[in-house]
């Protein structure tokens, strides 16, 4: 067979799987269009069988869920889950980036062995620390406090942005670095002025990842906080037992937390699959 | 627990100079290490330790005064009781379909995605998008909206083509929350598999396709060997992330139903029934477990990163 024919034959296939990719696409999205509709629904639309596809639109659930029916407002998870997530990123960063320096531009004896170190934490479960935590957050009045959130999801995330940095890093020439260090620069300049700039992007993706980890935690949250302290996900928790019609809100709720972690995640969509192998996929 | 994967040699470059000065310069290659590597042994070591040490204790919060040594009484206890034993099997179960469902139905959608077609992109976003709800909000979708027997969706649709109208989480609790997980991680999977794709060698496959090689031969034997450390490092990054899984457990069944796992069972043992020892004891099994399936992550890691390092 000649190569223009194998082209045509598998180009007039490719349609037909192209038809398949799509209608897969939709299958899977369309629990997520379908909470989006229902979230515009009133809460009397939203419980019907079948299912009422063209009831009228309304912003109610989103007024229930912030709180106009009386209910208890959203307001001080989402700024809980905002102080963890970004605090903790920033904490990760600071970390993060002299630490893979150190692993990869000016590498210290047994670099390889100090990053899977590293990883080898990821590996660790959440419930193996827990109780010690508990306890420990428990005798030094640190229960409900925001702040024990942000030094745990620190340690959550370092691995990864230390594994990501350093692919990051890796690329970076030496040979800049060295003029910086001939030019007299010591190391805060090098990383601020030299290595942040060239790896921004890289940067910027290990940031969003560590926030959508941050973001979406909720074990460490749900035993660690109460009414002070709780993060979103926490909040989302009230809604596991069903409380008459309320379906609508649920939608609401449940779209408007995870638009950050949306937003997050197809910002960082290249990037993604490399932050989630821990740098093992390029 | 550190890693035990023979790591590539290191290739620092060493200067002969003054020995005290050497030493100076080593301390000063390390400095910027510090701060992450003993913030993490702090963080996350530290606690590990005491839970190891607490899993040989008598100890219910409710009666301190009564906390004494026991030795492996908790551990003994956690493996005879049939609960959580059974808790063990679900963890076990929930882990491998959710693991194996997603890697399949990953590896399709991979496949039919490193194919040129119109609206690429957008089918990748669409595909992406359930990865990117948060897990509880994910679990409540599946809970309320999907399953519910009387104005789920699910039922809505079959009430369309006259069908029965099952109440899926009572039915089959265990597979409700596994479709759930499965539609939440299939994306993963798939990202990580359209990677491997698309680090094929194009050349060779094109060469194969002229040559009169038919699309299955190429992918079972060009595609799939190319493909295996890619499946391998999908279902083990997987597995550590779902055996961990408390979120979905949590929010669909509450841990009813016979759906415990280990996470929610640690979690329930010392947060409602106030026993820590025998939580401590039910985490150190699972880090146990975990280490397992680490192992042989790391190994898969390591050696990509090998390669990485090799072709660099």
């Amino acid at each position: 067979m000649s190569a223009v024919a194998v082209r045509l034959r598998s180009r007039r296939k490719g349609a037909g799987l192209g038809l398949v990719a799509w209608l897969l696409g939709i299958v899977f999205f369309l629990p997520i269009a379908w909470m989006a509709l229902t979230s515009f629904h009133s809460e009397e639309d939203a419980a019907t069988n079948p299912p009422s596809f063209a009831a009228s639109l309304t912003l109610d659930g989103y007024r229930e869920f912030f709180g106009a029916g009386g209910g208890a407002s959203p307001w001080p998870a989402l700024i809980n889950s905002t102080v963890a997530s970004v605090a903790s990123t920033l904490f990760v960063l600071v970390l993060a980036l002299p630490a893979a320096y150190a692993l990869s531009i000016r590498p210290v004896k047994k670099w390889t062995d100090v990053l899977f170190f590293f990883l080898s934490t990821k590996m660790l479960p959440a419930v193996a620390g827990l109780l010690p935590l508990y306890l420990f957050a428990k005798n030094t009045d640190m229960l409900d406090n925001i702040w024990l959130l942000v030094i745990l999801y620190t340690s959550m995330n370092l691995p990864i942005a230390v594994w990501m940095m350093h692919s990051f890093l890796a690329e970076i020439p030496v040979a800049i670095i060295e003029a910086a260090r001939v030019d007299g620069a010591k190391l805060p300049t090098i990383l601020t002025r030299v290595v942040a700039p060239i790896a921004l992007p890289g940067i910027a993706a290990t940031a969003l990842i560590c926030f959508i980890f941050s973001w979406n935690e909720l074990l460490f949250a749900r035993v660690l906080t109460g009414v002070v302290a709780e993060t979103a996900p926490v909040f989302l928790t009230g809604f596991i037992t069903s409380q008459g019609l309320f379906l609508a809100k649920v939608c609401a709720a449940s779209l408007v937390i995870s638009l950050p972690v949306l937003a997050a995640g197809f910002a960082a969509q290249d990037k993604l699959v490399q932050g989630l192998s821990l740098g093992a996929v390029k | 627990m550190t890693a035990t994967t023979t790591a590539p040699v290191a290739t620092t470059p060493m200067r002969t100079t003054r020995r005290p000065s050497a030493r100076l310069r080593a301390w000063a290659t390390r400095a910027p290490l510090l701060p992450a590597l003993i913030f993490m042994i702090v963080v996350t070591q530290l606690p590990f330790v005491a839970t190891l040490v607490i899993s040989f204790f008598d100890w219910n919060s409710l009666y301190p005064d009564a906390r004494h040594f026991t030795g492996v009484d908790n551990y003994q206890e956690v493996l005879t009781d049939a609960d959580l034993r059974h808790s063990v099997w679900t963890t076990v179960l929930l882990t491998v379909a959710v693991v194996l469902a997603s890697l399949v139905l990953g590896l399709i959608l991979a496949l039919l995605l490193d194919r040129k077609f119109k609206g690429r992109g957008v089918v990748r976003t669409l595909l992406i998008a359930p990865f990117l709800v948060v897990p509880v909000a994910a679990a409540l979708l599946w809970k309320h909206v999907l399953y519910n027997p009387e104005y789920g969706l699910f039922n809505g649709l079959l009430h369309y083509v006259g069908g029965p109208q099952p109440d899926w989480i009572s039915n089959t609790p265990l597979l409700a929350v596994e479709a759930a997980l499965v539609w939440q991680w299939t994306p993963f999977m798939m990202l990580i598999l359209l990677a491997g794709l698309q680090s094929r060698d194009h050349e060779q496959i094109e060469a194969a396709r002229v040559d009169g090689a038919s699309d299955w031969q190429i992918f079972r034997h060009l595609t799939l060997p190319h493909l295996r450390r890619y499946l391998e490092l999908g279902a083990l990054l997987g597995s550590i992330y779902i055996v961990q899984n408390f979120d979905a457990v949590f929010t669909i069944t509450s841990g009813g139903l016979g759906t415990a796992n280990l996470p929610y069972t640690v979690y329930q043992s010392f947060y409602q029934a106030h026993e820590n020892g025998l939580a401590s004891a039910a985490g150190v099994l699972v880090v146990i477990g975990s280490i397992i399936i680490a192992t042989f992550a790391l190994r898969v890691v390591s050696s990509l990163f090998r390669e990485e390092v090799s072709r660099a």
